[in-house]
């Protein structure tokens, strides 16, 4: 197991792929690529091109001049710095939260946001690299600062978290232009590559935690149906920038339905594609039925 | 006990540290995010907002740094504050002296704004306080110099109301007049037209933020004037007509000053002595 264990620390994958081939080993993570260059696209196509479907940025967007959509997370902090925002970027809100709510909340960070591309880069080279060793502070560090940038909030009366947020800004500065955002963006990306594993995303990042708030009730987890069939290859554990929440479902702890809970599951799927005996698969939170561990090939009941 | 309380009593030591720890990380930060936040909401001279813009306090909690009016600036005038800029990251302004607000009629960019930062019940975009013009250097400007520059005034959007050219007597010629430029605060919209035309090297007329450009009275201040015009007549007592204790024989007319009276049985110039034509003083030869 540990030479198993051991490859899966450098080339994760690599079972999942002589057993599905390339492409069936990568497909949400080409999926989820399409999606955070597709959406960023969407935005720069405008700027760049003059082809004007969505007008912002992630803050606020307005597309084909119909549908608004604004962060719920900035909301929230003009509202603790008592300012009562017009009723269509309420809306956009509204309609923001509810599709978190059904999606899951983290899907944002691993489906939309631009930073997770540095991230995910940063870890990448990480792992190439052979870099080890990490600082520690603990993941829910992150509520901390997402408690931090509520309270700056309502002390200041202004959204104070904006002036630095690196979300918003890498956001922002790719559409409107970056200035010296470039620096913030580079440090964040060296801060994952040298001093932390998943520094950024999976410790510290307060979007991130206000949206893994949104997604504790949310409908679509990642089950685990054919759980039984786990070869302790530790691939999954690999590849997943949250791997803390992967292991009360497979391990069945303390009789965890075989469902991804944990609201910091960001939905990536990665653990999809790497998994060679298909233990994982999207599904709901409702969806809790288990195959035995022969009937892989039985697809689980709606 | 001892055996059950030890560890507990080393974890609960652990958590409480870990919590300090936590705690004074995070509160540090939040301190340096506050203090910058604090200080970026002294808003640079140079940077304008946009139209209906609420006072900066409130736009700094208002404004979800989206880039909508940016966006929907016709004339591209816009832009979002870069982190490097010593304005709240990702807010809007324009800088007058590169490109000052055309002032559209259907306000384009207060329409857009999402959250109410820029203020939608500014209908009318003469009635919008982006800023103040202020002539800012008598010693510059081309007309206090005695030229007829007049551009500030010609390109005003609001000619004649917020800018007037004040005629007044050049002391350097003695013969010539100086036209200047004055400003009224209740018509200028701060667009910033003034700004950008004016020919100087840097500008001598600058639309700056109006806690910057206007002054306030005491609140206790009444102008006498004023409040004799509201209640129609005079406020202490009854206007009495002016008595001058004057010279005998002589009279005051405003703008002519001393002359000798003129009563009806004795012409200006009369002899000496003879009546009320000299002071008393001059009368009789003595003093």
């Amino acid at each position: 197991m540990s030479a198993i264990a051991k490859t899966a620390l450098t080339r994760p994958g690599a079972e999942a792929i002589a057993a599905k081939g390339w492409l069936a080993a990568h497909k949400w993570l080409l999926l989820r690529r399409s999606s955070q260059f597709g959406i960023l696209l969407l935005f720069l196509i405008g700027p760049w091109f003059g082809i004007w479907i969505v007008k912002g940025n992630l803050n606020f967007s307005y597309t084909l001049n119909f549908l608004p959509l604004t962060d719920p997370y900035v909301i929230l902090q003009s509202l603790l710095a008592r300012q009562m925002p017009e009723k269509l970027a309420l809306t956009g809100a509204a309609i923001v939260l509810t599709f978190y709510l059904l999606v899951g909340g983290r899907s944002y960070c691993s489906w939309v946001c631009p930073v997770n591309l540095l991230t995910d880069l940063a870890y990448w080279l990480r792992v190439r690299l052979g870099l080890k060793g990490s600082a520690h502070i603990s993941r829910p560090t992150r509520y901390w600062m997402l408690g931090m940038t509520l309270v700056v909030g309502v002390a200041t009366g202004s959204i104070a978290w904006e002036m630095v947020n690196p979300v918003s800004m890498m956001h922002r500065g790719l559409i409107f232009g970056l200035g010296l955002a470039w620096a913030v963006l580079l440090a964040v990306f060296l801060f994952d590559l040298f001093v932390m594993r998943h520094g950024w995303c999976g410790h510290l990042c307060p979007v991130g935690a206000f949206y893994s708030l949104v997604g504790r009730v949310a409908v679509v987890r990642i089950k685990l149906p054919a759980r039984a069939a786990c070869n302790d290859c530790m691939d999954c554990f690999a590849v997943c920038p949250e791997p803390q929440v992967i292991r009360p479902a497979l391990k069945a702890v303390a009789g965890t339905p075989a469902l991804i809970l944990e609201a910091n599951c960001t939905n990536c799927g990665r653990c999809i594609d790497v998994c060679s005996k298909d233990v994982f698969a999207f599904g709901t939170r409702f969806n809790t039925s288990v195959l035995p561990a022969t009937g892989i090939a039985q697809a689980a009941p709606k | 006990m001892d055996n059950e309380n030890k560890p507990s009593a080393a974890a609960r030591r652990q958590f409480i540290a870990d919590t300090a720890r936590m705690a004074c990380g995070v509160g540090l930060l939040g301190l340096g995010v506050g203090l910058y936040a604090g200080h970026a909401r002294a808003l640079p001279p140079a940077a304008i907002r946009p139209p209906g813009a609420l006072p900066e306090k409130d736009f700094s909690a208002a404004c979800i740094r989206c880039g909508m009016c940016v966006r929907d600036c016709p004339f591209n005038i816009l832009h979002l504050a870069r982190p490097e800029e010593p304005l709240s990251t990702g807010t809007p302004y324009f800088v007058a002296r590169q490109l000052p607000c055309e002032m559209c009629e259907d306000i384009p960019c207060v329409k857009a704004c999402p959250t109410g930062a820029l203020d939608h019940s500014l209908k009318d975009i003469n009635k919008s306080k982006m800023g103040l013009a202020v002539l800012v250097d008598h010693e510059t400007c081309l007309n206090f110099l005695g030229l007829r520059c007049d551009i500030c005034y010609r390109v005003c959007p609001v000619i004649d109301k917020a800018i007037t050219l004040d005629p007044q007597s050049n002391a350097r010629t003695g013969k010539h007049t100086l036209f200047i430029p004055v400003v009224h605060s209740e018509h200028c919209t701060g667009c910033g037209k003034c700004e950008k035309a004016c020919p100087t090297e840097v500008a001598s007329i600058k639309v700056l933020p109006l806690y910057m450009a206007k002054g306030q009275l005491s609140s206790h201040y009444r102008l006498g004037w004023v409040e004799k015009e509201k209640a129609g007549g005079s406020l202490v007592a009854p206007d009495a007509e002016h008595r001058y204790n004057m010279p005998e024989g002589m009279k005051y007319e405003s703008g002519k000053g001393l002359s000798p009276s003129a009563p009806a049985d004795a012409p200006p110039g009369a002899a000496p002595g003879s009546s009320s034509g000299l002071p008393r003083a001059f009368q009789g030869g003595k003093l």
